[in-house]
Parts: structure tokens; C-alpha cells; sequence
């Protein structure tokens, strides 16, 4: 697969007038573009057809060489452990007098789509993201839905912040609420993006707006409702377990179920085993 | 276009909190100025030999051979030997470079181009500008004696570097270009490739595999002396 590739790809890299390339970083210090990668695809794309474009987010712009470097640092070793990506390049412009190969022409296109909007805003934080995926990696809720799931370029953690803030919450609410808050993300990411926070931040807003669902807001009333009275809640979470464990006992999951068919309309609900943590911990904790 | 421009700067102006007062225009100045440095890794606190032996073991921790000649006059027996050692053939594209023209090819039995590489060129020759030890990266800056697609095309890439050439960190590297390119009328290369192993994809079914686009071996010849 990989040699075909290889051959195919490259009569397409030697075929081409232009070649379109993204950028991980542009540097206002020189003027260069900088991509990375491990495949040297980027390399073939920008040095030989004519003309090389080069299309980036504003936000891509860090000020210096040397905090470029810096950043270089992490970013391999955050994405995929490695020290150093293989291929780093820095580009200054097109052929000059001389070279033997090279674009003859080099056009940068800055794209703002949404991101100037973002400064000063709850979730400008997630400009400095450097594209890393470290957050992809240590989410839980990422490892068991994938990253099609999220229905955008950027998934996991990330994605769950920047779509909304690029598209607009109101194409994108239900992502904020992909997330169990558990913090990883903020953890390990090497940018330090405070990622949880606006996470809460949007489904606050998704509250404030009206966008959050009528079902699940009053779904949510009702838990705390209960949630505010332990007795009670304990009375009927072992009500509702036993109830499903029954029913469950045979398949040991529901293809189907009241209230939930939109989550068992593709998966299915594993049933509960019988007695909730409260409970068990009580009993064992007597004996 | 210009009206895109317009608006974009006025956004970032309004989102970004800005004093435009002197002191921190002069705080600006003297940054870019004095290249100021993040913070530097402690593995390359250590003399030019120990950054020669850190340069290699990193280079060939990311699957680079790595060998060492006394002299280039070396240089073609010791390409010539690693290619026979690899069933490959002896014929290279080689880098336009002042200093691999000094060197007496005839003598050996390489036969190299002088001339950026072709589609079908199997290994090519060059120099570097520089190797970085931290991370066994090389340097690669293109000019008429550099063509960057000697970097890329061969399936083996050869690279020729001193080791008075080889240096402890990313920013030594920048400070050595800038200062090699003073007086030249550009402040940096058009062009400047740091290469750090050989051409890698985790993309097909998420197993390693090498030689993807770029090359599949790399080659480093390390030059004692000059
Ligand atoms: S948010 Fe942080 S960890 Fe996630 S991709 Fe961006 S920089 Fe990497």
C-alpha cells in the first residue's frame, strides 16, 4: 500500500503547477512559513510544482524564531512521542537567483474565518492550540466514540471547544457536552489551553440561550431535584436498577428502551448488574 | 482583499488589550533584537565531542546511519563502501557544493551528477549547513550549491556534515545561519530543511512504516577534520 502510494503520489507531486500547503506556524519575526511533518509529503507539495501556496489561520503567527523553537519542543513529543518530527521546514519565499529547483512563486493566504472574533472572547485560549492531538490521546470520551463522532476537521477535546467557536455554538452544542469534565485534557496539553473551563463555559451558554433541548433541560431539573435529596435518590436509583437488572438479566444489554431510544437506536444499553455502588459499599462495609 | 485585511486588523486590534506607550514598544525592540531564548534542554551542556557522540547516538535513535571519515578526501570510498554494504549502485546525484567539488570522485568507483536530482535518481549527495545534537537533526539550507530537493527525491539520502558543524541546540543553529548570511542581502535561506531520521508514516492502520514520500534511508557521513 505504502509503495504504491509512494509511486502514484509522486508522479502527482512532479505533474503539478501548484502546490497547496498548510502551515504550522508563520513567524512575524521573519516572515517564514514553517510546516512539519513525518512524511515529507509537504516538502514534495512546496518544492516542486511552480507556485507554492501556503494557506494558514491567523492564529498560526508566533512572534520570534527562537519562541518557535520552544514550541518545536513540545509539539512532536506531544503528538506522537516522538523528539523531533522528521521533516521541519521553513520557507522564505520563492526560487531566488541561482537555486536549482524551488517554487518560482510563494503566496501566503492568511484565513481569519472566526478566529480574530475569538480574542478577548471566553475561549480565546484555543488559539494557541498547536494542533498537538496530546488531548485526543489522554480523552476518555474520545477512546470509546472516535473521532468521526465529533463531525468536524477537529475532534476529541479540541474539537469540542474550537468547532463551537469557529462555527457557532448553535451548530455545534451537544460537543461542549461530550465530556465527563474529568480534566486530562488540560492536563497533559503543552499549550496549558484550559480546555475544561470552556467546555463549562458553553454549556453554560447553551443554558443561558435557550438551545439546550426542552426534554434534557427538564431531565436535568429532575435529577437535581432528586440529586438534592439522598435519601430519596438512593431509594429510587436501586429502584431503577433492579428494575433494569431484571429485565436485563437475560441478554445483559437493551437494544431498546423507553426514554432512551436515542441512544439505543445505535447502541445498546448494558444493563446494570443488580445493586448500585451506594448500596454495595453499605453492605460490604457492614460485614 | 484588502477590504478581508481592513477588518481582520481591526477585530484582533479590538480583541487584543494593546499599550502603545514607548516602554513596551522598546520591550518589543529588544526582544527581537537579542534573540531571546525559551528555555534551553540541559543534554547539550556538554563539550563538542560529547555533542558529536550525542549527535550520532540521536541520529541513529530515529534510524539514521551514522559514520565517521578523517578527512573528505574520505568521502568517496566511505559513500562508496556504505553502498555496496546496502547492494546499491554506485552513481549520485551530488550537490553543486564548493566542498564536495574539491573532492577527487575519479578515484573511487562512484560516479556522481553534479546537479539537482532527477525523479529517478536513487541516492543523492549534499551538505549541511549544520547538525544539531539535541535531537540528531540536521540542517539543510538551500542556495545554488543546495538545491532542497536533494533532500527528498532519492530514495537514499547521503548527508556530509563537520564535526566543528555539529552544535548543541535548534537556537545555535538559527544564530550560525544569521550570522553566515550577513552581508548576503537575504537574512535566512529561502529555504531551510531540518531533518530529523527518514521519511515516516503512522497513517495506514497506525503501524510504523518508513520511506513514505521522502527518503527511505538516511545517511550521515560525519567529517573529522574541515
Ligand atoms: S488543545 Fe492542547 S493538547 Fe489539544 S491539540 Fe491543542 S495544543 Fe494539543
Amino acid at each position: 500500500m505504502l509503495a504504491d502510494a509512494r509511486i502514484v503520489l509522486r508522479e502527482q507531486f512532479l505533474k503539478a503547477d501548484v502546490g497547496i500547503t498548510g502551515a504550522n506556524f508563520l513567524i512575524a519575526e521573519t516572515g517564514q512559513t514553517v510546516i512539519v511533518t513525518n512524511e515529507g509529503n509537504g516538502d514534495l507539495t512546496q518544492l516542486l510544482p511552480r507556485v507554492h501556496i501556503a494557506l494558514a489561520g491567523i492564529e498560526k503567527v508566533v512572534p520570534t524564531l527562537e519562541d518557535t523553537m520552544t514550541i518545536m519542543r513540545v509539539l512532536a513529543r506531544s503528538a506522537t512521542g516522538q523528539e523531533m518530527s522528521s521533516y521541519t521546514t521553513f520557507s522564505a519565499g520563492g526560487r531566488r537567483k541561482g537555486d536549482l529547483d524551488g517554487p518560482e512563486a510563494f503566496h501566503v493566504v492568511l484565513l481569519d474565518n472566526g478566529r480574530s472574533k475569538l480574542l478577548g472572547s471566553p475561549t480565546e485560549d484555543i488559539l494557541r492550540c498547536i494542533r498537538c492531538g496530546c488531548c485526543l490521546n489522554a480523552c476518555p470520551v474520545y477512546g470509546k466514540i472516535g473521532g468521526h463522532a465529533y463531525g468536524s476537521t477537529y475532534s476529541g477535546p479540541v474539537g469540542a471547544v474550537l468547532t463551537p467557536s469557529l462555527a457557532g455554538l448553535s451548530e455545534a452544542h451537544h460537543l461542549p457536552n461530550a465530556s465527563s469534565l474529568c480534566g486530562r485534557c488540560e492536563e497533559v496539553c503543552p499549550m496549558r489551553i484550559p480546555i475544561p473551563k470552556m467546555l463549562r463555559h458553553f454549556r453554560e451558554e447553551e443554558v443561558a440561550s435557550g438551545m439546550a433541548p426542552a426534554s434534557a433541560r427538564r431531565g436535568i431539573a429532575l435529577w437535581a431535584w432528586f440529586a438534592s435529596r439522598p435519601g430519596l435518590y438512593r431509594t429510587m436509583t436501586s429502584l431503577t436498577t433492579g428494575v433494569l437488572s431484571l429485565f436485563g438479566r437475560k441478554r445483559g444489554r437493551f437494544s431498546s428502551l423507553p426514554m432512551a431510544g436515542a441512544w439505543t437506536a445505535t447502541r445498546d444499553l448494558a444493563s446494570p448488574q443488580g445493586k448500585s455502588f451506594q448500596s454495595q459499599w453499605a453492605r460490604r462495609s457492614k460485614s | 482583499m484588502s477590504e478581508a485585511r481592513d477588518a481582520i486588523f481591526t477585530r484582533v486590534r479590538g480583541g487584543i488589550p494593546r499599550s502603545d506607550d514607548a516602554a513596551a514598544r522598546r520591550a518589543v525592540a529588544e526582544r527581537l533584537a537579542g534573540h531571546t531564548r525559551g528555555l534551553q534542554p540541559q543534554r547539550i551542556a556538554i563539550d563538542q565531542e560529547a555533542l558529536v557522540d550525542l549527535f550520532a547516538e540521536n541520529a541513529q535513535a530515529v534510524d539514521a546511519t551514522v559514520s565517521f571519515i578523517n578527512s573528505a578526501g574520505d568521502l568517496p570510498d566511505a559513500i562508496a563502501d556504505y553502498l555496496r554494504s546496502r547492494n546499491m549502485p554506485a552513481q549520485a546525484a551530488i550537490a553543486p557544493h564548493p566542498d564536495l567539488d574539491g573532492i577527487d570522485w575519479s578515484a573511487s568507483t562512484m560516479e556522481v551528477h553534479r546537479r539537482a536530482p532527477k525523479a529517478d535518481d536513487r541516492i543523492g549527495i549534499n551538505r549541511c549547513f549544520a547538525a544539531v545534537a539535541e535531537t540528531g537533526t540536521l540542517v539543510m539550507a538551500s542556495g545554488p550549491d543546495s538545491p532542497a530537493t536533494m533532500n527528498f527525491l532519492p530514495e537514499t539520502h547521503i548527508a556530509v556534515v563537520a564535526a566543528s558543524e555539529i552544535i548543541g541546540s535548534y537556537e545555535d543553529m538559527w544564530d550560525r545561519l544569521r550570522s553566515a548570511n550577513r552581508g548576503s542581502g537575504e537574512a535566512l535561506p529561502r529555504t531551510v530543511n531540518m531533518i530529523t531520521g527518514t521519511s515516516r508514516t503512522g497513517d495506514i492502520e497506525q503501524t510504523l512504516q518508513t520511506g513514505v514520500h521522502g527518503p527511505k534511508a538516511l545517511h550521515i557521513v560525519v567529517v573529522k577534520e574541515g
